[in-house]
């Protein structure tokens, strides 16, 4: 961000204190401005379904502090929110109600996936789990950890901010709104299913004796 | 551990209920006691208000299934007697060749209300006299089955794309029971069918 | 309508009344109240959540209201229902540790010592004086932890934020405890069958002494806040009253029955870890409203403190696992370099350890209430049934009988001070 004077003011080096410290025009690239704006006041909506909400609300307590990311104002109305932070394990049924609250966020919205089980659905590899909530929702950024530390959490704070400073607010398909299909499906059935696959310890676990 | 002694209720139950008893032993230092399905009402009944007993507390209700799959699925009460310090285990077996139904206890203690809705989720036992039996952690349209049977394998019967697919598809009827639908200030808005089947069943509310 | 009349406030701290509670100095205009309109209304049908900042994790309450009268509360549950019982059987004894974290996250400790005691209970296992003590000083911090965000959340939902901030930082100095016992914050896996995963680092009791004696100053911050103020008196005495027959009706445990006046804690009555041996007193309430389960929960706190101080001061010297290798992995360099403990290890980490045919259920004293594992056994390294009994789940129960009547914020006040985690009664 440049401060430039007016036409006829005195070079920087050979001004006067006093001519400098009124400058007429202030200029900047309006993405910065604006993606600057965005990322420091990014309110969550919070989605607090299990263990990870504690130490959620361990970052947002003062030893973390999330006031410094200006992210203290939980948005608990989607429609006042901008970041969509899902902390904790998503069953199916709670998985409408997940689309529901993003859906009525408006945009611009991004969301944040805190924790193993909402990445992957994490050690619940069960009949009642979805397998990450990116089969509902899209996802911009995956904190693993279960539950992960405080850091981690700022850490993945960090990267959305990183990752909001870089966009373009006039690109159109940052902002399209990824709508399910008709049968309610974010993903294909393949993707779906893909994705959800066991991996790990899960591969394993499926003989009971 | 089984060489404890028995809790003396034992005794006292087969005193009051003769055949009814089944089979009791000590497992863990815990004493547990077999009762017959028909009787069992009367027998938790007599515990509960029996001077002599006054099981007053229903610490647990649940089921339990065997993988050896001819062995019948209990429902299994965990008692508990607050001013004797005593506790005992009743079972009630429930051969899988028949439907699945035992007598409800939420007459007795409130606790099984919600207890006994959980079982019926899980196992799929009928709970006869229960004033309101549905699913409680399974959504009420739950196609897949009774998860905690042993037939039901980990990861459900469906693959995860349908699993997705019928949890985005519950429908609202499915989330508000028909109680709850009976007082909605839009009633008079619902669908005429909905509205047809809420009377078939009485729940309308009286204006 | 006639002049306004000045409102007519208690600005002392009010006494106490014949029963020894602070009395309520009543808020309010005296004269005639403004005589409201006939409005025709019917009741509505408001649904509160499962997202909402105040359910305390992911409850559904679908309410009937007449006006701002809960006419009736339905709660829904199941929004986090993983599979936990049907998952232990998949998994050994010890791999179901790490699962007990999750189902009560606020007070992981606990969680992990009932497990242990009951595979220990039904493997007939007896573990050592060591561990013993180190398992009460576990349950006794996870009861201070589990409180803390009763405490807080409570006094958040009622309006008190202060608190909640105060209560958070004191359970950031219990993660650094629990940190460097077992290298985890929240979900700690801090036993194993006939032991614990390790024993606590040298200088960790009197880190913990250090902190016990500043902790009951801050409890003590909160009664000056909180105790005898006049809108959390007017917010939570007389709110939710349930009466000891009616609690005993529906199993409630913990500090809900005590609250109420039923003096039933585990600890007392069926007492295990060596309980019986330690000095200290159970608060029992009488009135059975949010204030009695208040005033009962801050009392447990410093109660806890008063175990946490005489077990540090006996934690006897001593080894914390049962030298059963069957049951216990040997030391790491021993089974890098011995045969024998080479296989001890592989047996215990592919086959599992098997369990006698038979059954056991064991109740512990947790935060929440009557928190009881049971297990079935038959004679394999996985359990045929794990049953959690879930003290939140039967304690939520009783909130329609408790709320309905009352206000819509009433409502919160109530749901909160039954203190329920949502990871227990889904599970």
């Amino acid at each position: 961000m440049d401060v430039k004077q007016g036409a006829g003011a005195p070079r920087a080096g050979k001004a006067r204190a006093g001519a400098l410290l009124s400058p007429n025009w202030v200029t900047a690239r309006l993405d910065d401005l604006v993606n600057w704006s965005r990322a420091n006041s990014l309110w969550p909506a919070s989605f607090f379904p299990a263990c990870c909400a504690i130490e959620f609300m361990a970052t947002a307590a003062s030893r973390y502090d999330l006031a410094r990311f200006g992210m203290e104002r939980l948005a608990y109305s989607p429609r006042q929110a901008d970041a969509l932070i899902c902390a904790g394990r998503v069953p199916f049924k709670l998985a409408p109600v997940l689309r529901r609250i993003w859906d009525q966020m408006p945009q611009p919205k991004w969301c944040i996936s805190l924790g193993a089980c909402a990445s992957t659905g994490g050690i619940f590899d069960t009949y009642a789990m979805t397998q990450g909530i990116d089969t509902i929702i899209p996802v911009d950024v995956y904190i693993p950890g279960c539950p992960p530390r405080p850091e981690a959490v700022l850490y993945g704070i960090m990267l959305l901010q990183k990752k909001i400073k870089g966009e373009s607010f006039l690109d159109p398909a940052l902002r399209v709104e990824h709508l399910p299909d008709r049968a309610g499906m974010f993903l294909p059935p393949a993707a779906t299913d893909q994705v959800s696959r066991p991996f790990g310890s899960s591969v394993h676990q499926s003989r009971s004796a | 551990m089984s060489g404890a002694a028995p809790n003396p209720s034992v005794a006292s139950l087969r005193a009051q209920f003769g055949t009814a008893v089944g089979r009791s032993l000590v497992s863990c230092g815990d004493t547990i006691v077999y009762v017959a399905r028909e009787r069992s009402h009367d027998v938790l009944r007599w515990l509960q208000e029996s001077p002599a007993e006054r099981y007053d507390y229903l610490t647990d209700l649940t089921a339990v299934e065997y993988r050896d799959r001819e062995r019948p699925i209990e429902v299994v009460y965990q008692l508990w007697s607050l001013g004797r310090r005593s506790f005992l285990r009743v079972k009630v077996e429930l051969a899988k060749s028949r439907r699945l139904e035992v007598q409800s206890v939420s007459d007795l203690w409130r606790a099984a209300d919600w207890l006994e809705r959980e079982v019926y989720d899980m196992f799929g036992v009928h709970f006869a006299g229960h004033p309101d039996l549905r699913r409680i952690l399974m959504w009420e349209t739950y196609a897949e089955g009774h998860p905690l049977r042993k037939d039901f394998p980990l990861r459900g019967r469906f693959s995860r794309a349908e699993q997705t697919r019928q949890a985005m598809a519950a429908d609202p009827e499915s989330n508000y029971s028909l109680e709850e639908l009976s007082i909605a200030q839009a009633y008079r808005s619902l669908p005429a069918d909905m509205v047809e089947r809420l009377e078939r069943h009485g729940r309308r509310k009286v204006e | 309508m006639g002049e306004r009349r000045s409102v007519e406030l208690g600005l002392a701290t009010p006494g106490l009344d014949a029963a020894g509670r602070p009395a309520r100095v009543p808020l309010g205009l005296a004269g005639d109240a403004v005589a409201e309109p006939e409005l025709r209304s019917d009741h509505m049908l408001v649904n509160i959540g499962p997202q909402h900042p105040a359910t305390h994790g992911v409850l559904r309450l679908v309410v009937e209201l007449d006006g701002e009268v809960v006419v009736r509360v339905i709660p829904h549950i199941g929004y986090l229902h993983s599979g936990f019982e049907k998952l232990g059987e998949y998994r050994h004894y010890n791999q179901i540790i790490p699962l007990t974290d999750r189902t009560d996250y606020l007070a992981a400790p606990s969680n992990n010592v009932c497990l242990a005691m009951a595979v220990e209970k039904l493997m007939g296992i007896q573990i050592t004086p060591r561990c013993t003590v180190l398992r009460v000083i576990a349950c006794e911090l996870s009861r201070i932890m589990s409180h803390l965000v009763w405490a807080g959340t409570t006094a958040i939902d009622i309006g008190a934020f202060t608190v909640f901030l105060w209560m958070w930082q004191e359970r950031e100095k219990v993660y650094n405890l629990l940190e460097d016992w077992s290298g985890a914050r929240l979900t700690t896996a801090l036993t194993r069958v006939g032991g614990m995963m390790a024993d606590v680092p040298d200088g960790w009791t009197d880190r913990t002494r250090a902190w016990l004696g500043m902790f009951p100053k801050v409890l003590d911050e909160v009664d000056v806040m909180l105790t005898r103020n006049n809108i959390w008196l007017g917010r939570t005495q007389d709110i939710g009253v349930i009466s000891a027959a009616d609690a005993v009706d529906y199993s409630l445990s913990g500090p809900m029955l005590r609250a109420s006046g039923v003096p039933y804690d585990v600890r007392k009555d069926r007492p295990y870890l060596g309980y019986e041996t330690y000095d200290f007193e159970v608060p029992v309430g009488e009135h059975g409203d949010v204030y009695d389960r208040y005033l009962v929960r801050m009392e447990e706190m410093r109660q806890s403190v008063r175990i946490l101080e005489q077990a540090i001061d006996r934690l006897p010297d001593g080894p914390v696992n049962v030298a059963d290798p069957h049951v216990i992995l040997p030391p790491k360099h021993r089974t890098m370099s011995e045969m024998e403990a080479m296989i001890y290890h592989f047996k215990q980490v592919m086959d599992g350890v098997p369990a006698p045919e038979g059954e056991a259920y064991l109740g512990i004293e947790n935060p929440k209430g009557e928190l009881g594992y049971y297990f079935v056994s038959d004679g394999t390294a996985k359990p045929a049934r794990w049953r959690i009994r879930p003290p939140s789940f039967i304690n939520l129960a009783a909130l329609p009988k408790m709320a309905e009547g009352h206000l819509l914020s009433d409502l919160i006040a109530i749901n909160a001070s039954v203190d329920i985690v949502m990871g227990e009664i889904d599970r």
